[in-house]
């Protein structure tokens, strides 16, 4: 049976408390609030049918996010307005809807479409490297090569993170906390856990980066809207039309 | 902007932790519909807790019910707690933090009341736990204002003697109807400054409420109970249970707790009675909470909507100790079957007896190939099925199984139990001989052409009988561990020598936790010193087979010197006090004997609707004992 669906794309926060609730149980929320927000969505055929729902990329449990999407089909809507407030009106303290744009009919799924991801980094308080993490950091960034051992349960792989890593910079923050902005690969071939670059700054200066020591945010998440050779690297819902 | 304020959001757990434990949204509150007050205007806070981890604890129906009717008290705020899991529960210790509710992250320790519902006998050491990390003395004598009111209530405080010692008092029945005359009691109290044993007492007035500490149990030389005697003027001698019995205008939660993990129970749950007509003579629960009072179908119908909408969940079930005898129940499945599959929400139906209607409906509401029936006949022999008072007869169960077989299911469960009074070989071989006929009828009715993977799968699962107190087997002798393992060694066996075995799988429970259950089922005061011994031992999660610690149990008796016979394998007379003696659940101790005689004359009792056996719950003034009885129900 044919239906007549459109996609939309959902952009959300995701802070305190609900950032130690985890990507299964996210989705398995948002099925629940798309209920409750008698959002019109559609459903694949079958005996079970679930909600046609796809997310970009997961978050980590610990990591706040000011840039989660997901995408869903609806039989109908109203306007972006109008669903964003019924959803942020049964939404939970720590999650908020921040934009719903719609898609084209052949526009890639959020997951496929995952490029890059810009976080910001703070070391948690009694956490901070003893050496000059701040001062050292453009040095660290102008290397030409930073190599890290990927440990797989078979094997042991050099990796330089370098590649993947499309801009480094350091700013302080309203409270005048120092935050390492971070803007890399995190398409699925290719994606660095921001952890990981922290690890091997520590060690180029002769530290390890304590468990715990990180706090970090998601700030948004990219697609690529030019092409293989000439990227040009957008925030999900860029791809998408207001409505 | 918002974003600070919600980084600030307060948690009783450091991050370092929370990203070191298992699951760690089992601690962080924060729910969709968790009820969050200003703690400024309330005057009574309250935590109530289900002793065993979040996921089993978060799919009660009961905490739900209380949870949403302290908080539309507007000077109640009632919070949620449960079992902190191993791996926290060891943090907890070694960092000193106190235990908390899940809505402020505040200690319980600082709340007025800690209500816990007892619902199995196996999370009797968790209680000790929660007690213990929250800060609160295990002993309720050495408690003082400093601590909250501890207060139990649920299934296992029909004899609430093994765990007296750990509770200021109990909640004898159903929550809805005292609660309220209970807190403005206290909040008297404290107004005028009483002291903690002067609430108390003035609590054990109130009806439905038990205060341990008001009371002597006086012991015979052969160690059974002489009496329980009020050690005050005014203390009644005789506590009767609470009972609801407007269930169709009462409290029931429109808004229950949507948990972010997944749990046991992840559905609206839509309870439609309360009690059971059928009087199975193992069964407690059909006794505590007769009479049989049914809910307005106009009411669930509008409930099960209001709930879907409001939690978001994609299934529903109803929920009720025999929901095939719930009259109303066409009228409302047909009404759930169109609201369900106009809204993609799944149903789900357990405790269906297998018939024509429940085939039909069940054949809509889930995929024949991949579910399976369930047959519970407890008993292997029609002899011993009328010992248990257990009407189902093997040619209902047969002729089920074949309109079953012939609707395309090919999965059955059965459920019996091992240890039954009067259980002879014969009976137990019984169990492998009806799971042989019912694959018989498979071979019989389905041809081959149209068989599934070409068979039907039949499991049979036994469980070791545990008299519980208020049952008509209440004086029953309980196996030996030694006796249910050769037993299920028999069952086994016999299995085996069937014709069809191939098609038929056989599970059984451990013994040495149903042993320890019978114990703690039937015991008395004098148990409570090995409970607290097993705690401080490191017994921890009894109910999780994998951390019941068996040895260290034993070992706990033979210090203290309790002899595990005087409660499981012991004959009791008919004229023995029961340390349970002094609660009145409605049934009287007349009846159960009665039925307790006619079991051993293999007589079965019509069910209340078709004749009334006089229990004693018709003095509640309703349900079903007050329904027009025709002479033709069931048929
Ligand atoms: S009084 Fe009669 S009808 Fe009522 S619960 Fe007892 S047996 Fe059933």
């Amino acid at each position: 049976m044919e239906r007549e669906t459109v996609k939309l794309r959902i952009k959300f926060a995701k802070s305190g408390a609900m950032r130690f609730v985890g990507h299964l149980d996210v989705m398995r929320y948002f099925q629940k609030a798309i209920r409750r927000a008698e959002i019109d969505i559609a459903y694949s055929e079958g005996f079970s049918p679930h909600q046609l729902m796809s997310f970009a990329a997961p978050l980590g449990v610990g990591l706040e996010s000011n840039g989660e999407y997901f995408d869903i089909a609806v039989q109908s809507h109203t306007t972006a307005e109008d669903m964003k407030e019924r959803l942020n009106r049964v939404m939970v303290p720590g999650m908020e809807v921040l934009n719903i744009t719609m898609l084209g009919a052949h526009a890639k799924n959020a997951m496929a479409s995952v490029a890059a991801a810009d976080y910001s980094v703070r070391f948690r308080q009694g956490y901070e490297p003893g050496f000059d993490w701040v001062g050292r950091s453009m040095e660290f960034y102008g290397k030409p090569s930073i190599m890290v051992t990927k440990k797989t349960k078979k094997s042991e792989q050099q990796l330089d993170l370098k590649p993947g890593i499309y801009s480094m910079s350091v700013k302080t923050d309203e409270n005048g906390v120092p935050v390492l902005r971070l803007f890399v690969d995190a398409s699925s071939s290719g994606n660095i856990k921001p952890s990981l670059v922290m690890e091997a700054f520590c060690r180029e200066y002769g530290e390890e980066l304590p468990e715990f020591a990180l706090l970090i945010t998601r700030e948004d998440t990219y697609a690529n809207a030019g092409t293989a050779e000439n990227p040009r690297l957008v925030p999900l819902d860029a791809v998408g039309e207001p409505f | 902007m918002g974003e600070n304020a919600l980084r600030k959001q307060k948690l009783a757990l450091r991050d370092e932790i929370l990203l070191r434990v298992e699951k760690p949204a089992r601690y962080i509150g924060n729910e969709v519909n968790a009820v969050v007050k200003d703690k400024e205007k309330v005057d009574v806070r309250m935590a109530m807790c289900f002793p065993d981890v979040y996921e089993i604890g978060m799919s009660h129906l009961g905490i739900q019910i209380l949870y949403d009717m302290f908080n539309r008290f507007e000077d109640v705020w009632c919070e949620r707690v449960y079992s902190p899991w191993l791996d926290l529960d060891r943090i907890m210790r070694e960092e000193h933090i106190p235990l908390f509710g899940l809505e402020s992250q505040e200690p319980v320790k600082d709340l007025d009341f800690l209500a816990i519902t007892v619902q199995y006998e196996m999370c009797y050491t968790n209680i000790l736990q929660v007690l213990d990390l929250s800060g609160i003395p295990l002993s309720a004598e050495e408690r003082t204002w400093e601590h909250p009111v501890v207060i139990g209530g649920g299934p296992c405080t029909y004899n609430p003697e093994p765990i007296a010692e750990f509770f200021d008092l109990f909640y004898i029945g159903e929550g809805e109807t005292r609660y309220r005359e209970l807190l403005d009691v206290y909040k008297e109290a404290r107004r005028e400054g009483a002291d903690r044993k002067e609430f108390l007492r003035r609590a054990a007035k109130v009806p439905g409420i038990y205060a341990p500490s008001f009371y002597r149990v006086e012991y015979k030389e052969d160690g059974t109970v002489r009496a329980m005697v009020p050690t005050e003027e005014g203390i009644p001698a005789v506590i009767r249970k609470e009972i609801e019995m407007e269930v169709s205008d009462t409290y029931y939660p429109k808004k229950p707790v949507v948990p972010f993990i997944k749990v046991t129970q992840d559905r609206v749950v839509l309870e439609i009675q309360r009690g059971c007509i059928r009087g199975c003579r193992f069964c407690q629960a059909g006794q505590l909470y007769r009479p049989v009072r049914e809910r307005d179908v106009d009411m669930l119908k509008e409930y099960a909507s209001d709930m879907l909408k409001n939690t978001g969940h994609e299934e529903i079930s109803l929920s009720s100790l025999s929901s095939s005898d719930y009259s109303r129940l066409p009228e409302l499945l047909d009404f759930l079957l169109g609201e369900c599959s106009r809204k993609n929400i799944n149903i789900s139906l357990p405790s269906l007896r297998i018939d024509a209607f429940s085939l039909d409906v069940m054949g809509k509401v889930q995929d024949v190939k991949k579910s399976s029936l369930t047959f519970a006949p407890e008993a292997g022999s029609q002899r011993l099925r009328d010992v248990i008072n257990k009407g189902l007869t093997e040619s209902v169960i047969l002729d089920g199984a074949a309109m079953a077989f012939e609707g395309g299911w090919t999965r059955v469960k059965l459920y019996f139990m091992l240890g039954l009074p009067t259980e002879t070989e014969e009976d137990i071989r019984g169990i492998g001989d009806l799971c042989n006929k019912i694959a018989a009828v498979f071979f019989e009715t389905v041809p081959k052409e149209k068989r599934v993977n070409g068979k039907v799968q039949i499991v049979a699962s036994t469980s070791f009988f545990i008299p519980k107190p208020f049952t008509p087997f209440q004086w029953a002798p309980m196996c030996t561990k030694e006796e249910f393992l050769e037993k299920a060694y028999l069952t086994r066996s016999s299995i085996k020598e069937q014709l069809n075995q191939k098609s038929i799988k056989y599970n059984w429970h451990e013994a040495d936790v149903s042993v320890l259950e019978g114990v703690l089922a039937r015991g008395d005061r004098k148990i409570s010193g090995v409970i607290r011994k097993a705690y401080e031992k490191g017994c921890l999660f009894d109910a999780w087979s994998e951390y019941f610690k068996n040895d260290l149990w034993l070992e706990c008796f033979d210090e203290c010197g309790v002899d595990i016979g005087f409660y499981t394998t012991r004959e009791r007379g008919l004229d023995e006090v029961f340390p349970w003696d002094f609660l009145d659940c409605g049934v009287t101790k007349d009846f159960l004997a009665r039925e307790w005689k006619k079991a051993m004359e293999e007589t079965v009792s019509p069910n209340c609707r078709m004749q009334c056996q006089g229990c004693g719950a018709a003095r509640f003034g309703g349900g079903v004992c007050f329904e027009e009885r025709g002479d033709g129900y069931g048929a």
